[in-house]
């Protein structure tokens, strides 16, 4: 056991697996210089050819990564700030999702695209988005969203071995928190959610750093006596809906609590699938705890209220036992 | 680089370009008669430079193509009947009827796979290019694009990806004049694509499309710099369409004369062209031509009937290959 920070996670799964497959290699802008410490000790190791600074194109890495991938390759794309996957979007939606079916299940893309969220730190609107759902929405993607260090290395080497497209969505806020990692190796499997606590009175689904929100909201709720079960999904897609539907089950009340915004988000999503699959289960209507639907704004007098906090997350439970 | 073509050589040359021909004739038949969904875009006058450019690479070569999906693996190898049942929805097709007339791809020669997003291959091909060497291989990785497609991002990021990395790429662009109804003229201001190689500190080469053996020439050459390491190189085929953009448009759009098409039906068929030198310059008899094209005919028509035996996939196909089978 060693405890370790999400980004050594990051580091020890990339680190890893490059260890064991030489078909798998990093790419990406300014990975050589390590400059999120991700890459550390990756050049002595594994040299350049494996560890390659690409171009300021991110439509290129993402088609270049598809192409070295469907040769036999394993590559994983660093692209920094998740909106900088948008001028990636044609390759990953129409290359990426897309060519096992279109080619038949000739062709496989294990390509791992990595984006990180930086958000409520004054970097505006073009910087701060949180899109996973816009890439849950296309068929053919997987789609992890850690919330801690242990799952996020566990995942990492999972979606690098994983024979279809993945991409990890990682909260900036989770960068530096750290999570007892065992010496030995494990694989957290996509699609199976974790029951972060247990309770009867409201299931809370959290996703990413949001997990963080709900625990603390639930020890605020102990205190009155209000249990709450936390779930992460852990991965978006697939996702883990039995779990989800099972807790709801359970508890009869259900809050979710997503950092994107509210429209066609995950939270949206999974409060579609438990009013289709869990109706009879449920004895209030589902909360969302989203991000308001406009953009973020630069000053801090007008960004933080717009995001799920815990106070928020305390009031949507206490909504579904009113 | 003059390359010297054995007979069987030149013999298979004019044997795929004329598969080429006449798959897409019949498949302009069954386009029409509604045996065929959805768009077909046919390389009737553009034979000659991919059948070129195909035959200066290996079958363990790579390819990535376009819209204009046909030529490009009969061009590469691939047999006719996967493709024919492809183009009409049958199981039996090459992508199990997934993909259609403009995402043809056949792996077991090379072909990875024709995208109809224009310019999106052009990354793509470079990645191939990257992963063959990082593996050690000498494979070389084809993509072939038109003149719209160089007015892309994607063109920019893919090409300039295989320079800085001196990728085993050969970027073929086939200016066949127009992108739907609008000219090159109006969407790029410089004389040649390949003009662009110098932006990129690539060699960049103007071709004859129309002259096989030119292109095959300019291709061979660009092969070898490619499989010695010396990088990627773009190359431009100046080519023509004779059909619409996409088969039985069933508009006359009028971005062009009739004149225009009758003088390169006329002047510059590259299978015209061809037999012309075939039986002047490499001593072909006018029989042996025959026996090629009527052994085509045959094999187009064998195709034909293959794809209509062929049963259409099973309605929960439809699910199958968006994500890797589960293995127990
Ligand atoms: C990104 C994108 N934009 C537009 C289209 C519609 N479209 C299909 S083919 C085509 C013209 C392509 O021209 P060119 O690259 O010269 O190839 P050609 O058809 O002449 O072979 C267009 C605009 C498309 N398929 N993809
Ligand atoms: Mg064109």
């Amino acid at each position: 056991m060693a405890s370790k920070t999400f980004l050594q996670a990051i580091r020890d799964a990339q680190y890893e697996e490059m260890q064991r497959d030489s078909n798998v290699f990093i790419m990406g802008e300014d990975v050589e210089c390590n400059m999120f410490g991700t890459t550390t000790g990756m050049i002595d190791d594994f040299g350049r050819d494996r560890v390659r600074d690409t171009p300021i194109a991110e439509a290129g890495m993402a088609g270049v990564a598809a192409g070295a991938a469907m040769v036999g390759m394993r590559p994983i794309v660093d692209f920094t700030i998740a909106p900088f996957l948008y001028p990636a979007f044609d390759q990953i939606m129409s290359i990426i999702a897309k060519s096992r079916y279109l080619y038949g299940g000739q062709a496989k893309v294990p390509v791992v695209l990595r984006a990180n969220m930086i958000y409520g730190n004054g970097n505006a609107a073009q910087h701060s988005d949180r899109p996973y759902s816009m890439f849950m929405h296309m068929p053919g993607l997987k789609i992890m969203v850690p919330s801690n260090a242990y799952d996020m290395k566990g995942l990492m080497k999972s979606a690098i071995r994983d024979e279809d497209p993945v991409m990890s969505f990682e909260d900036v806020a989770l960068w530096s928190t750290k999570s007892e990692i065992p010496d030995e190796e494990y694989l957290i499997p996509f699609g199976v959610a974790d029951i972060k606590q247990k309770g009867k009175d409201c299931t809370i689904v959290a996703i990413g750093a949001m997990v963080n929100l709900a625990l603390a909201a639930a020890e605020e709720l102990a205190k009155e006596n209000i249990s709450v079960e936390i779930v992460d999904p852990r991965t978006l897609a697939p996702l883990d809906t039995a779990t989800i539907l099972e807790s709801v089950k359970k508890t009869g009340r259900l809050v979710i609590v997503d950092a994107a915004f509210s429209r066609c988000s995950a939270a949206s999503e999974i409060s579609a699938i438990v009013s289709d699959e869990g109706f009879w289960d449920l004895r209030a209507p589902i909360v969302r705890v989203t991000t308001a639907d406009t953009h973020i704004p630069f000053s801090s007098s007008m960004e933080p209220q717009l995001y799920p906090s815990k106070d928020k997350v305390v009031a949507a439970v206490r909504r579904t036992l009113s | 680089m003059k390359v010297n073509l054995s007979k069987d050589e030149l013999a298979e040359m004019m044997r795929r370009m004329i598969r080429i021909r006449y798959f897409e004739d019949a498949a302009v038949e069954l386009h029409k008669n509604g045996e065929i969904r959805g768009s077909l875009h046919t390389s009737h006058g553009q034979e000659g430079e991919i059948v070129g450019a195909c035959m200066a690479l290996r079958l363990d070569d790579y390819m990535v193509g376009n819209h204009r999906s046909h030529g490009h693996p009969i061009g590469k190898g691939a047999k006719l009947r996967g493709l024919m049942a492809e183009l009409l929805a049958r199981e039996t097709g090459v992508c199990r009827g997934k993909g259609g007339s403009m995402h043809l791809a056949d792996f077991s020669v090379g072909s990875l796979g024709e995208t109809s997003i224009v310019g999106s291959g052009i990354p793509v091909a470079a990645g191939a290019a990257l992963g063959a060497k990082m593996q050690g291989l000498d494979r070389v990785s084809l993509c072939f694009f038109g003149d719209g497609a160089a007015q892309e991002g994607a063109f920019h990021e893919g090409i300039n990806f295989a320079a800085i990395w001196q990728l085993p790429a050969i970027f073929l662009c086939e200016n066949n004049g127009y992108a739907v109804s609008t000219p090159i003229s109006k969407t790029a201001l410089v004389e040649n694509i390949a003009d662009r190689a110098a932006g990129y500190g690539i060699p960049g080469v103007v071709v004859d499309g129309q002259d096989v053996i030119a292109v095959h020439e300019a291709v061979s050459a660009a092969v070898q710099r490619a499989r010695a390491g010396e990088g990627p190189t773009l190359i431009e085929a100046k080519t023509y369409r004779y059909l619409d953009h996409a088969a039985n448009m069933g508009r006359d759009l009028k971005y062009r004369t009739d004149e225009e098409i009758e003088s390169w039906r006329s002047s510059k068929d590259p299978i015209a062209r061809f037999q012309a030198r075939m039986l002047q310059d490499f001593k072909f008899e006018a029989s042996e031509i025959e026996a090629i094209d009527a052994a085509v005919k045959e094999d187009v028509a064998d195709s034909v009937t293959f794809a209509k035996d062929s049963p259409f996939p099973d309605p929960a196909e439809a699910w199958t290959d968006v994500y890797a089978p589960i293995v127990a």
